[in-house]
């Protein structure tokens, strides 16, 4: 009995933690791979309007986004609407047509995403349209949430 | 003696802060990575017309027009629709269970055409778009039902049962040229 009793207590209860930098790193890698660095600083205000049948983008790769909404002027002010693409707001809707051509070029499965906030007017996408259309970047996708 | 003791310990680097140092790169990824799943409503523009060569002529009763006036109202084709209608009416539109003779004459044929104004609110033009796709994305799942026995959503991209469904309710849905100025 007594013997019994000393060999359990002899036994480790410790659990082994050798893996643990292996499991960690194993996630490190997961989240550095997914990881998109380079995020564009927003200089105008998104907010997304929702919809039920949304198809999801599976390559990132292909996608080229466009921002249009109200431009953020600081102290919480908005202007005017604005169309922001890449890292700089395009004033001259003649330019989209070159800058999207020379995407195209690059990439010619490219899907052009509109991230346009819910309370603009339909008269600028349509300008942004026309010279997507000139531009010969044909797929697009109105960006929204899934509405619950 | 001083040798034999210096002998014994073996040169080693001490790994227990390995994982200390993976935690943190860790949680600087997490803190840095959106996933924010890019989901949207897909659409194809038309390619600018041909000057040489005229548009496809479609016959009128394959044509369903609908339009978002400035004032946010869904007109289609000439009546005021409510946007909870906009479902039902495409669905009946493309696929004409009844054999209307002002409704379109195939699914194959049918040709959704949308037009806004420059005021239009972004938000109904959504709501609205949305319903379309709600339509033809009921249309389609009926007919794979029926075909296959399962929902649409669950057969395989490009596989053949999908662009089979695809080729029957094709999403013939055309941006209306805007008007100039």
């Amino acid at each position: 009995m007594s013997k019994f009793k000393k060999k359990q207590a002899e036994t480790k209860q410790a659990v082994p933690t050798s893996a643990m930098p292996d499991v960690v790193f194993m996630l490190l890698i997961f989240f550095m791979v997914t990881t998109v660095l380079r995020e564009v600083e927003l200089q105008v205000q998104v907010e997304y309007a929702q919809a039920e049948n949304i198809e999801k983008i599976e390559q990132k790769r292909l996608v080229s986004y466009i921002y249009i909404g109200p431009q953020r002027l600081g102290n919480n002010r908005l202007g005017e609407t604005k169309v922001q693409i890449d890292d700089t707001l395009v004033d001259d809707m003649g330019a989209i047509r070159n800058i999207m051509y020379d995407k195209i070029m690059e990439e010619p499965r490219l899907i052009v995403s509109l991230r346009v906030d819910q309370d603009s007017e339909f008269g600028i996408i349509t300008d942004v349209q026309q010279e997507l259309r000139h531009a010969g970047t044909l797929r697009i996708n109105y960006s929204t949430l899934r509405e619950i | 003696m001083l040798d034999k003791k210096r002998k014994k310990e073996e040169p080693e680097i001490n790994g227990s802060s390995l994982a200390d140092i993976a935690f943190l790169l860790l949680i600087f990824f997490l803190v840095v990575t959106t996933i924010d799943v890019d989901a949207g409503i897909g659409l194809v523009l038309p390619p600018i017309p041909d000057e040489t060569t005229p548009p496809p002529p479609v016959r009128d009763r394959n044509l369903l027009n609908i339009l978002v006036d400035a004032q946010g109202r869904v007109l289609m084709d000439g009546d005021i629709a409510v946007i909870s209608e906009v479902r039902e009416r495409v669905k009946d539109f493309v696929d004409n269970p009844n054999d209307r003779p002002d409704l379109s004459e195939s699914p194959d044929d049918a040709v959704v055409s949308i037009k806004t104004d420059r005021r239009t609110p972004y938000n109904v033009y959504i709501n609205m778009l949305d319903e379309v796709m709600g339509a033809y994305a009921e249309l389609r799942n009926q007919a794979s039902q029926a075909r296959f026995g399962v929902p649409y959503d669950s057969l395989e991209d490009d596989s053949v049962e999908q662009d089979e469904i695809n080729e029957l309710f094709p999403k013939r849905i055309s941006i209306a040229e805007p008007d100039e100025g």
